[in-house]
């Protein structure tokens, strides 16, 4: 075994949930490890701490061949939530938190969550628009500050 | 594997320093091994964690994930990360001389 990460930074980029959730388990699962923290959202992964959609992201059925189900079928309206719906209760069943709840989780176990300002401006948002578990409002070059000296996970 | 000495008592641990019987624990080794984790004063709060690890361990046969442990220990995620920095579900387990909880949350 080499040397153990003292720190990561997990960039999350995607607004689907299946987009979501592995930046929110490195980040949670580093604290668990006694590993410092960050996770930094941008583009469509601001969905996950917006207060208006981060109750309603759902799993990506079109184009995604990981889940088995062919595009056309994917793109037929109410498949989205259908298979959404379906994950989640497998999810609950097995006490995976939902996103807003994770997002309040990972905030207590002391890891810094920040929204990236180039798409935070791109969309038109404020601090107002996300939870209250946000941090900051900070730009790649002050990620990178904060970034410094561990590893940067990118979903 | 090795057999340590801690407290006056000889102990396996394992390579990541966890119990390989907790039969073998008791409370100054327990005590013993949260200073050397960094723990001092192990208050009351820290040993209602330990106390509780090793109560699910022998009830269930695993520890607790971190989650698991906010939800029923009484304690808050919060206060887990203040009472234990380096990680509440792997330092607990180790101080209360059970394997190191399995699971991902």
């Amino acid at each position: 075994m080499g040397e153990s990460i003292q720190k990561v930074s997990v960039v999350i980029s995607k607004g689907s949930l299946d987009g979501i959730y592995p930046g929110l388990i490195m980040a949670n699962g580093a604290r668990a490890e006694g590993i410092e923290a960050n996770l930094f959202f941008t583009f469509f992964g601001l969905d996950a701490i917006h207060r208006k959609h981060h109750e309603h992201i759902k799993i990506s059925t079109v184009g995604n061949p990981g889940l088995h189900v062919p595009t056309l079928v994917g793109g037929i309206p109410g498949v989205s939530s259908v298979v959404t719906h379906m994950m989640e209760k497998k999810m609950e069943h097995l006490d995976i938190p939902s996103i807003p709840e994770f997002i309040e989780m990972i905030a207590d176990t002391g890891a810094g969550i920040y929204a990236c300002k180039a798409s935070v401006d791109l969309f038109g948002l404020s601090k107002d628009d996300f939870v209250e578990q946000v941090d900051d409002i900070i730009t790649v070059g002050d990620f990178y500050d904060r970034a410094a000296g561990g590893q940067i996970i990118f979903t | 594997m090795t057999t340590t000495t801690i407290a006056g008592c000889a102990v396996e641990l394992n390579d990541e320093g966890f119990f390989e019987h907790p039969e073998q624990w008791t409370r100054e080794i327990g005590e013993q091994i949260a200073r050397g984790e960094g723990i001092d004063p192990v208050t009351p709060q820290h040993w209602k964690v330990i106390d509780f690890m090793r109560a699910a361990y022998f009830a269930k046969g695993t520890g607790p994930t971190v989650r698991v442990l906010g939800k029923t220990s009484g304690v808050t995620i919060k206060e887990l990360y203040q009472l234990f920095p380096k990680g509440p579900a792997k330092v607990a387990a180790k101080i209360a001389g059970i394997p190191k909880p399995k699971g991902c949350i």
